[in-house]
This record gives structure tokens, sequence and C-alpha cells, in this order.
């Protein structure tokens, strides 16, 4: 071998790996091409709110087929199936635009029925269980409750009323004497159909909007316990901070900085102290 | 020779059989394609939800469901295993295609089929050179490569390019510009590469071609010996390396085209004008003698074969 440096290949093998290569690297470069769209097209724009039930968006691109049966047995042509270079989601898929037509979350959820992949999870059997979106108060400059007015439609609308959304009663504080019945979205009832959006008495855009869950809501914060939640201790069997509590030797209301003045408030409780009780 | 080629195809089939039967198959499977996109139409035209659905996948008479079993594939290699419907309805569509010829999806269902046969036929009427050609394996790679792109990015990939679901999708339920990649096939077909989307790249004909490798309804060369080299039969197929092996077969060779690349489109029976080939099972063992060479090295008993 390496005394024949000039050793010809086989002509056969030679054409073969020659063939494999030119076959592997144009792939490799349609690959990327391809891999390119696919991840451009996962993208789902704010506005393209996917059916009930519809899996996340990164497995909802590899469970639907694009077959439109969802589509074909939304009985208020709620759903569509994306144009391509119209509409923003993925060729194919099917999404609703709230504030053109919204989701009239039916009792019996056909459309998670048809999907014949799971596409739209099956697991869904009450549609008040469904989280297409969330809807969100967005513009509150122009919300006719916001200014003071009675116009209470989204929150008369809303198929969970009182739920998904309440009025929220506060002072108005341009003409002193009045009241704003604040509508007030609660993202633990709310479904996301859209009906809100929809019924908004503003022209063009609405002044409350569905949007995505993921852009919707931040995730809530791991380090920072809220104490009225859990009573458990910050960090289990180390400390115990003292809880505060009104009396001497605390940093408390009723005697700054431990000064105890006359007349003061005395605590008939025993105030806690490290390693007591342990 | 070069007179010859610019002959039209089939001018001898039609003068000796006549127009119709000269294109007896090519308009059947135009009324098929028609008919099966037209099973799809009659919901969204007139309200009548026999079929619902697409290619991709379908719900006939609220009972049968239907799924294009490579898209099925995509989605499980994808990460997602589908619903008992999805797979049913592969498992249909799949058997169907190994028992009939799976490439038979291609030229008697595909709507894009209808497409690049014009850009075949306008190729030919414009006597434009045919362009690249890539080899006969290539579909496989560009099959392998969807299925990584599939794995990699957990997608269904092929179905963010697919002109076959853009344009029947396009058709029922909205069309946006998903006519680009249909006007992209036509355009590629007639001036880039004669024959080349369908015969050549499309990794949903690879997919279904594997599915029919071993189907039964089979084109045989039966009357090989009454081949008169007219070479209509190549002009005019799409696949026409799939001929050779059995109309230029010896004796002993099967008449059969046993290529899992033949669409059994059927238009080798229309052109040829002395009726060499005929539909057939794969199990068809009729002797067919080859032909008579003109100068035979050795004499050879013709009709003994088998």
């Amino acid at each position: 071998m390496s005394a024949k440096p000039a050793q010809k290949m086989d002509p056969a093998r030679r054409r073969f790996l020659q063939d494999a290569a030119r076959g592997t690297a144009g792939c490799a470069v349609a690959g990327m091409g391809l891999m390119w769209m696919v991840q451009d097209a996962r993208a789902l724009p704010e506005r393209a709110i996917r059916p009930p039930g519809a899996l996340p968006e990164e497995d909802f691109l590899a469970s639907c087929i694009r077959c439109g049966l969802c589509v074909r047995d939304c009985p208020y042509d709620t759903l569509v199936l994306a144009e391509l270079g119209v509409d923003g989601a993925a060729t194919g898929t099917p999404y609703f635009t709230a504030r053109d037509i919204p989701c009239e979350m039916c009792d019996d959820i056909p459309c998670v029925a048809a999907c014949p992949t799971g596409a739209l999870d099956k697991d869904l059997t009450d549609i008040d269980d469904s989280r297409m979106g969330l809807a969100v108060l967005i513009d509150q400059e122009t919300c006719l409750n916001a200014l003071g007015l009675r116009c209470d439609v989204c929150y008369r609308v809303c198929p969970l009323i009182d739920e998904a959304i309440t009025l929220e009663r506060r002072h108005n504080e341009r003409s002193g004497h009045h009241a704003i019945f604040m509508p007030t979205v609660h993202s633990d009832k709310c479904t996301g159909c859209g009906k809100c959006e929809k019924s908004c008495v503003l022209p063009g855009e609405a002044a409350i909007k569905v949007l995505p869950i993921r852009t919707a809501r931040a995730p809530s914060s791991e380090h920072y316990k809220l104490g009225w939640e859990e009573n458990n201790p910050l960090v289990d069997e180390l400390i115990d901070l003292p809880d505060r509590l009104p009396g001497t030797g605390t940093d408390n209301l009723a005697a700054p900085g431990g000064f105890e003045a006359e007349g003061a408030f005395q605590p008939t409780m025993k105030l806690p102290t490290a390693g007591a009780d342990g | 020779m070069s007179a010859n080629t610019h002959l039209p195809v089939g001018h001898e089939a039609i003068r000796d059989k006549g127009l119709i039967r000269a294109h007896k198959y090519l308009i059947l499977r135009r009324l098929s394609q028609a008919f099966f996109l037209g099973l799809f139409m009659l919901g969204p035209w007139f309200g009548i939800w026999w079929v619902k659905g697409n290619l991709s996948g379908s719900l006939t008479l609220d009972i049968l469901p239907l799924t294009d079993p490579f898209i099925a594939v995509q989605g499980i290699v994808a990460g997602h295993w589908p619903e008992l419907t999805a797979i049913f309805g592969a498992v249909i569509v799949a058997a169907v295609y190994a028992l009939i010829g799976g490439r038979m999806y291609c030229s008697w269902v595909c709507p894009v089929n209808a497409v690049t046969d014009t850009a075949a036929w306008a190729h030919r009427r414009m006597d434009l050179p045919k362009g690249w050609q890539p080899k006969k394996n290539t579909r496989f790679y560009v099959l392998g490569m969807v299925l990584i792109v599939s794995a990699v990015s957990g997608t269904i990939a092929w179905e963010f390019v697919n002109p076959i679901s853009m344009l029947h999708r396009g058709l029922i339920f909205g069309m946006g510009f998903a006519w680009t990649f249909v006007v992209a096939v036509f355009l590629f077909d007639l001036f880039v590469s004669r024959r080349g989307w369908c015969s050549h790249i499309c990794p949903v004909g690879a997919f279904y071609g594997l599915l029919g490798t071993k189907s039964l309804m089979r084109v045989s060369a039966q009357e090989r010996a009454a081949c008169d080299d007219c070479m209509d039969c190549f002009a005019v197929c799409p696949e026409m390396h799939v001929i050779s092996p059995a109309l230029r077969g010896k004796d002993e060779d099967t008449p059969l085209i046993l290529s899992p690349d033949c669409t059994n489109c059927g238009r080798c029976i229309d052109v040829c004008a002395v009726d060499v080939f005929q539909f057939t099972t794969r199990f068809d063992d009729t002797p067919a003698p080859g032909r008579v060479r003109e100068k035979p090295k050795t004499t050879r008993k013709i009709g003994k074969a088998a």
C-alpha cells in the first residue's frame, strides 16, 4: 500500500463512493434547508390560537398530520387550516383567530373527537379544562370599563362568567366619587376561548385579547416562597427565623429597635428563640 | 434515429388502435385522479360529506379512517406515537398499496401526477434536453434525509414542503401561496430535469415504491417477441429503466416488470402498436419467448421456454 501511492481504486468501488458522497452531500444541503424551514415555521404567531386540547407546539408539529378533520367537525367554522404565506401558523395546521370567530366551547368537543392522531389530546373531556390561551386585558387605557363606564361586555359573554372574568370594584381616582369595575381574568378558570376578545366593542383591535399561555404568563418563581400558602421553614432543619411579633427584642413596630416605649404593648406570648425548642 | 425521435410518441398505436385505445390507461388514470380528488371536493363544493379531510388523513362515510403511512412514519420518528385511529388508517392504506402496487398511488391518485405529466408532455413538445438526471437512488437519499430531519427536529418534516399536500390541501381547504410549490415542481420538470420530481426526487414515491416491492399487480411484456423496437414505451415511461429487463429479456427471463419503481401507469400498454404489454399478476408464469434477433449468434428455439 505504502509502496504504491498511485494504486488505482476499483472503478466500481470508486463510482459507488463518489455517488454516495454526492448523494449524502446533496441531502445534507437539502436537509439543512428543510431544517431551517421547519424551525422557522415552529414560531407560532401570537394571534394564532390552537384548538382545544392541542399538545404543546413542539409536540403538536410531530403529531398533527394536517388532515383538517378538526376543521370539518367544528360546527361554528372557528377552526381553519393555515394557508402558506397568508397565515403565520405552520402550513396546513389548524388554528383560530379569536377576534374573527372565537371557540364556542362545545360540550362534546367535536374537534378533539375528530383528531385521528391525538394532536388534540383526547384526555380533554371537559371543555372547561381546556387552555387554548389566556385572555389578557391588554389595553387598560381604552377599555371602557377601565375608563369608568359600565361596558361589561367581555364579562357578560364569558362562558365562565364570574369565574374566568370578574369585575373588581375600585375607586375612580379621576372623578373622585365613582367606581371602576375592572374586568379581571383568572388564569385558573380562563380557557382562552376568545369570546371576550371577539365581543370587545372597541373598533379594530380588542382591548382584551387571548394570548398564548407562554406569552401571557410568567413562570411562578421557585425562589420565593409564598409564606401564606406554605408554612414550612425556608430551609428544612437548618434555621427557623423568628417571626415578626410585637414585643421587645425583635424588629417590630410596637417597639422599634427593641426600644420599649413607656406604656407600650406588652406581649403575653413567649417569643421563639433559635434552638429554644430544638 | 434522430428523425425517429421527432415522431410523436405513440403515433403508430394511434394509427393502429385508434385515439381512444391508444390513450386508454391515460384516460382511466385521469378519471381516477379526478375521482379521488372529486370525492374530497364533494364536501366543500356541494356539502356532500362522504369524504372528509385530505390525502394526509381522511374519514370516509364517518367510519373508514385513512392515513398516509409515510406521514405516520415521520410522526413516529419525530417522537409522537399516534392514536389508534391514525395507526389503523395508515395500516389500511399501506396494506392496499402493498397489495396492488405501491406506486399506483403516484400514477392513479396523486394530484401532482397530472402536473408532472403535463410538464413531461410540454418537455417533449418543446424538444428540450433531458437536463439533470439524478441517480435512480436519489429519492431514497431524500427519503432518508426526511426521516432524519423529522427525528432531529421532532416534526413531520416533509409536510412543510410536500407539493402533494400543498396542492391537494390547497384545493380542498384553501391554497394561499401553496401553488408556488406546484409551479416549482412543474418548472423543475420542464426546464431543469425531465421527469425529475416524481421519478428521481419525491420521497413519498420512494416510500410507496418500497411498500409495493412485492405487490401483486404487474405489467408484463408478455408479447415481447412482437416488439418492433419503435421505442415508444421507453419514451412514454416515467421510469424507463424498469422496461428493459422485461422487454429485452431472454426466453428464460420473466416478462414481468418487477421493479418497485414501476407506477403501473399503463402508458406502455397504450402506446404499443403491437400490444406487447398487458396488466397481470406477479404469479403469471405464462411462457413469454424473447425477441427473435435479426442476427442471432446462436440459433434459438422460439416458443419453448418455461
